[in-house]
């Protein structure tokens, strides 16, 4: 029995959002008496960050404080129409539209502040920590509070915000089959290090390596623990799990949890990620958004790691020892390739 | 089937219920009591996520018969808060984003409790053992580890 080592890479293109009808998305954003803002959403978080990044987004746009801002959403009943959390498209697509309600809605807040210090609104300016004041005179000031009291008691003001986001549909070239499916790509390149044992055909990794170009991550602690997590679920991918092991043959498919293989703690190894950020021209504050790429390049690495390591080209799905170690006896042994 | 009286600690509490034979104690847990920190998660003992302390040791509460519970103290997530404060895990994962979906989060805090509890200094090995139980599928496990290991460190932020 020998364990080799082999040492695998594969770099992407990634599209961020899709081509389907424009793939828009929605916001609502307003003020609330108290100075507080709401943004409606019907856009899903499941954790990867979509109410944390939004409530930035619409903080900064705002210029008020990020602890200002609440997030509603999840709701289509009580959100505006959002495609989906799909397509890596969330950063980018829902918050270019949640940028657009709060640029809107801050409109409408630097007016009522104007009416209130009696100054024109072009003079005025946000300090990020709840206040407007007049540019060069700090203390020409007015909270965000009770700018928000005034235009709703006073004033008579919505301080609101409506926006969307939609690229115009991209139609195929019946001639050339040509179309411009999304309008900003990121990119990533991982180099995966696995050992194969050709006794029991069985893969464990060693060590992966990354770089993810992403355009600018708003939140980097939460960009870097998608793109930790998201590597898993591509190891995940490219080694253990399937619903039908020997498609289309339904037979030995797992029942359950306990059948449905998936790593666990004891499975992972260490890995070692650069963020490159080059801000997408039309991103908000120049974000892409890392989603679905984070788990994409490990499948084509691992495979190319482990022809590395034994020699043996596998091309479909999951790789389980199985399959490796057929393929090594049909070849007559383990065939190392020489390392990189 | 007639009901049978139950009566155990629940968080320091006492508490009496009366459960089916074979109910399971997550469902009493849940649906009786009403603490919904366990989670259903595949309901026979494959992902961790029903976690519980029985005096203290780790059990699937998935797995358990509630009847067996009796006169036993049980401590779930509910429990740990210490008053308004986070208990130092919750801490550290939340300081190092050790959540994602959430789902799995409970039985990740009860296995990482039951492990600090008995072994207050272990090794990331010692770490890695004592969550082997509970599946995560967004963090990648990493974050989970570090935040165990940063709150038998100590390095938690108040």
């Amino acid at each position: 029995m020998t364990r080799h080592r082999g040492r695998g890479m594969a770099s992407i293109n990634y599209p961020i959002g899709m081509n389907l009808g424009g793939d828009p998305s929605q916001a609502l954003v307003h003020s609330n008496p108290s100075g507080k803002f709401t943004v409606a959403l019907s856009s899903i978080d499941l954790g990867q960050g979509m109410k944390s990044v939004t409530r930035q987004i619409c903080a900064e746009t705002l210029g008020v404080p990020v602890e200002d801002v609440y997030v509603d959403t999840a709701d289509s009943d009580t959100g505006p129409h959002c495609m989906g959390s799909f397509a890596s498209r969330g950063t980018h697509r829902v918050g270019n539209a949640v940028m657009a309600a709060a640029r809107e809605a801050r409109g409408v807040m630097m007016e009522a502040a104007a009416e209130e210090l009696e100054v024109n609104a072009s003079d005025l300016e946000t300090d990020g920590r709840g206040n407007i004041h007049v540019k060069g005179a700090p203390h020409r000031s007015i909270s965000t509070k009770d700018v928000a009291i005034a235009a709703q008691f006073k004033q008579g003001k919505t301080i609101s915000g409506r926006g969307i986001f939609l690229v115009p549909l991209s139609n195929v070239d019946p001639e050339t089959g040509e179309m411009s499916p999304a309008t900003c790509y990121a990119h990533a390149c991982l180099v995966a290090e696995v050992e194969v044992d050709d006794e029991t055909g069985e893969v464990a990794m060693v060590r992966m390596d990354s770089a993810y170009e992403l355009g600018r991550a708003l939140n980097p602690r939460l960009v870097e623990q998608q793109l930790v997590g998201g590597a898993w679920m591509g190891v995940s991918h490219a080694l253990y799990e399937t619903p039908e092991p020997y498609y289309p043959d339904p037979v030995h498919g797992p029942r359950d949890f306990v059948e449905y293989l998936m790593p666990g703690p004891g499975d992972i190894c260490p890995h070692d990620i650069a963020v490159l950020e080059r801000p997408a021209p039309d991103g908000p504050f120049g974000a892409k958004g890392p989603g679905e790429m984070c788990a994409n390049p490990v499948l084509p690495a691992v495979a190319n790691a482990i022809f590395n390591a034994v020699g043996v080209r596998i091309d479909d799905l999951p790789i389980t020892p199985e399959k490796v170690l057929r393929a090594i006896k049909s070849q007559g042994g383990a065939r190392p390739q020489a390392r990189r | 089937m007639s009901k049978i009286p139950l009566q155990f600690r629940h968080n320091g509490r006492d508490v009496a219920i009366f459960v089916d034979g074979g109910t399971n104690l997550l469902v009493a847990l849940r649906e009786l009591i009403g603490d919904m920190t366990p989670k259903f998660g595949c309901g026979q003992g494959g992902c961790g996520t029903c976690s519980v302390l029985i005096d203290g040791e780790l059990h699937l509460s998935c797995l358990t018969l509630a009847e067996t519970v009796a006169g036993r103290s049980i401590e779930t997530l509910d429990g740990i808060k210490q008053g308004p404060n986070l208990h130092p895990l919750q801490r550290a994962f939340a300081d190092n984003f050790a959540a994602q979906c959430g789902y799995c989060t409970p039985g990740m805090l009860m296995a990482a409790k039951a492990l600090l509890d008995r072994n207050p200094s272990p090794s990331r090995d010692e770490v890695v053992e004592a969550i082997s139980g509970n599946i995560c599928r967004c963090t990648g496990y990493e974050p989970i580890i570090n935040a165990i290991l940063a709150a038998a460190g100590g390095r938690v932020s108040a």
